[in-house]
């Protein structure tokens, strides 16, 4: 929007304000250093993080807490190999992220420059696009193709690699109202015919459950859930990342599928005559056995990318699009159901009677399940974010969802370290919420030095960590499967969390009975900085029900099972 | 079952890259991989012919679907196109041999594009199934080296591929 010349570097916030960013994770280096000197006068936050996946990992958190896109910045080389675990992960789930990497200059390209990485050829298989910028005509395009790419049709991360040079070079800037891809379609439209024929394989069921993924949270259709499920009286199950998709106090609310899902979500998918899919992808975490998923169902697929139809199960019915509008389309295809509701319902509410989430409490042993639920009932609307293993799985079960975008956790790629870093960015983007990160001790030590982030940022979020001095998840398998051969899974006695945030002028809480849980919490919720709560709980308590890998689904483990 | 796929990519740097890795990664063979840019010069094509079953051919071809360069997609089934490959064989060939070897290639259609004392390179074009033929032909007097091309593919008649965006 001027005559004069401008710089890459400044060209680049422009296009960031055009795209509406407000707040960047990065970390400065070497061959960014014009981009940071205009960063410098911005009014755009940067949040400077530690260690660059941490800004990978915040932008993600930002991305989910939001719905909209996360922006990480990191120098070449070893800055940007450090977003690769990141840029996975979001990749995985679906996120949408744009991430910047400083490049060396465009003519030492291939030399093997000091701090050079092929950060464009390493993220190939994890990213939804790249780019690495040639011409700084030609940045404006790419930045706001990276953002369209990202945040259309399935979500993902999309890298943009900046030349040094690229940063430096000065052109008129004009930045692009919309762009055409000839390659990318995201808006296909639905299908009415094959809505229609959803709709008759609805009417025909007596069983139906829906199986809701991260896609509904993602396409904004949790009401719209919410209409079919109730419309149809069919119970809803959900994947980890659909969690929050569907209200769980409400009575279709089957809660989590799969491996660690309720029994009477995996026992209605088994024994259901129609699955309904919705923005889910059947992963092997949610199906078990493959060939003994479901088997009397029918398989509706709802989904906005044609390649997960049938990747992993057959599908009788494949709906491809927005699934907003799917659903909308669907529910205007339906009417109250009344005659269903008897038989099926009654069925799952005796499992649900019979088979309730459910452990063993303690008066002496802190339980990492009483943990969750008394952060519940202090703080029933906070963001969860979680680590990975068992605090995550524990916080999944364990806390009531109500609503969407409240619960944020790594479910494709499974990655340690996660939460603390996402729980950063989703606090940024929703500065008035309380976010709590439940943490595990082994997960919350891979980005631990985020405390550093958190202090000198002032942003104030909660780590609950439930400390059982292992890496608990590796141990409970250790302990089924492996005769209790602990190998190299013991973490006991090797920091202490208390001091370590108070390191960082932070506020540290250690409980260690049950009755001092609850008041931990509310100090915590009314500190005014970051908390790290030392949840000391029993080392032994494992997560079930359990299937285990490889097992149908309907095949599960309890308290007390021995292997 | 084997399927030649015409796809239509932006002519732009790292598609070969996007698109090899894609295979490699999900486990899809290639069989045969030919590019070349079209007729509009922003736009290759690349001829694919892959290895698998319906299912197999469905996943590749949504797979490739997702990437932002691959303009369209096309699956050219043997009854509705043509397709030709090149093969260049240098053929050991003295005063003995030299005649009947080029009695073969003649037969085949094949060019005699080098002659040596002791050795002839023959170009030959056609599909999988001439190609063989004439190596297995060849193959008693010593083949010395091959080199082939990826298989390159056409609709029969009018039809064409990607008509919008070319």
């Amino acid at each position: 929007m001027t005559d004069t010349p401008i710089s890459g570097a400044k060209a680049l916030i422009n296009c960031l304000k055009s795209e509406g960013v407000d707040t960047i994770f990065g970390y400065p280096g070497g061959v960014l250093l014009p981009l940071y000197d205009e960063l410098y006068d911005s009014d755009i936050n940067h949040i400077l993080v530690r260690h660059e996946q941490a800004g990978a990992h915040a932008a993600d958190g930002y991305a989910r807490a939001t719905g909209k896109v996360g922006v990480c910045l990191a120098t070449s080389g070893p800055g940007a190999t450090n977003l690769v675990t990141g840029i996975a992960n979001a990749y995985m789930d679906s996120v949408p992220v744009v991430a910047i990497t400083g490049q060396v200059p465009t003519p030492m390209i291939g030399n093997d420059a000091f701090q050079e990485a092929d950060i464009t050829g390493i993220t190939l298989p994890i990213t939804k696009h790249n780019y690495l910028v040639r011409d700084v005509e030609d940045l404006p395009w790419i930045v706001k193709e990276a953002f369209y790419i990202a945040s259309t049709g399935r979500p993902g991360p999309v890298l943009i690699d900046l030349p040094k040079d690229i940063t430096t070079d000065e052109f008129e800037f004009i930045y692009p109202g919309r762009t055409y891809l000839r390659g990318y379609h995201p808006d296909v439209g639905i299908d009415e015919d094959a809505v229609k024929r959803a709709a008759s394989m609805i009417l025909d069921s007596e069983c139906p459950v829906i199986y809701a993924g991260g896609g509904v949270i993602i396409s904004d259709s949790s009401s719209e859930l919410l209409k079919l499920a109730e419309t149809i009286q069919a119970p809803v199950t959900t994947t980890l990342l659909g969690i929050g998709a569907f209200p769980q106090s409400n009575p279709l609310s089957l809660r989590m599928l799969g491996m660690h899902g309720t029994k009477y979500a995996n026992y209605a998918v088994q024994e259901s005559d129609l699955l309904i899919a919705i923005g889910a992808r059947f992963d092997d975490r949610v199906t078990g056995k493959v060939d003994a998923f479901a088997p009397h169902a029918k398989v509706i697929h709802i989904d906005i990318d044609p390649a997960e139809i049938g990747k992993n199960v057959r599908v009788d019915l494949p709906v491809i699009g927005d699934a907003k509008k799917i659903l909308q389309s669907l529910n205007s295809n339906l009417q109250k159901m009344q005659s269903r509701s008897g038989a099926w319902l009654g069925k799952i509410d005796a499992w649900k009677k019979k088979h309730p989430l459910s452990y063993v409490q303690s008066d002496e042993v802190i339980k990492p399940q009483y943990v969750v639920q008394e952060i519940h009932r202090a703080c029933p609307d906070a963001i969860i974010v979680t680590e990975v293993g068992q605090n995550q799985m524990w916080a999944a079960q364990y806390f009531q969802f109500e609503n969407p975008r409240t619960f944020i956790t790594s479910g494709g790629l499974g990655t340690m370290g996660y939460g603390f870093p996402a729980a950063i960015g989703a606090k940024v983007g929703c500065p008035d919420r309380t976010v709590i990160d439940i943490a595990g001790d082994g997960s919350f030590q891979m980005t631990s030095q985020e405390l550093a982030t958190v202090s000198k940022s002032d942003i104030k979020v909660i780590v609950a960590i439930l400390n059982n001095s292992y890496l608990g998840m590796v141990r409970q398998w250790q302990e089924l499967f492996f005769d209790e051969r602990y190998s190299y899974t013991d973490i006991s006695q090797s920091v202490d969390f208390v001091k370590l945030a108070e390191a960082y002028n932070l506020v540290g809480i250690r409980a260690e009975k049950p009755s001092e849980v609850p008041s931990a919490i509310s100090e915590a919720l009314s500190a005014d900085r970051t908390v790290v709560i030392d949840f000391v709980v029993d080392p032994m308590e494992n997560v079930f029900p359990m299937v285990p890998a490889g097992a149908a689904i309907n095949e599960i483990l309890e308290q007390g099972a021995v292997a | 079952m084997r399927h030649t796929l015409a796809v239509l990519v932006e002519n732009k740097p790292g598609v070969l890259a996007r698109v090899s890795g894609l295979f490699s990664r999900r486990g899809y063979n290639i069989e045969s991989l030919a590019v070349g840019m079209t007729e509009n010069p922003e736009i290759s094509r690349m001829t694919i012919v892959v290895e698998g079953d319906d299912r197999v051919l469905a996943q590749v071809t949504s797979q490739l679907s997702k990437l932002i360069d691959v303009i369209s997609i096309s699956d050219l089934p043997p009854s509705e196109s043509v397709d030709r490959g090149l093969a260049l064989l240098k053929v050991a060939a003295d005063t003995d041999t030299r005649a009947e070897i080029m009695q073969i290639a003649s037969i085949f259609r094949a060019k005699i594009i080098d002659i040596g004392a002791e050795t002839l390179v023959i170009e030959v074009t056609g599909d999988k199934g001439k190609i063989g033929a004439i190596e297995n032909m060849l193959g008693r007097f010593g083949i010395k080296e091959v080199v082939r091309t990826g298989r390159v593919a056409l609709h029969r008649g009018t039809k064409t591929v990607g008509g919008e965006y070319r």
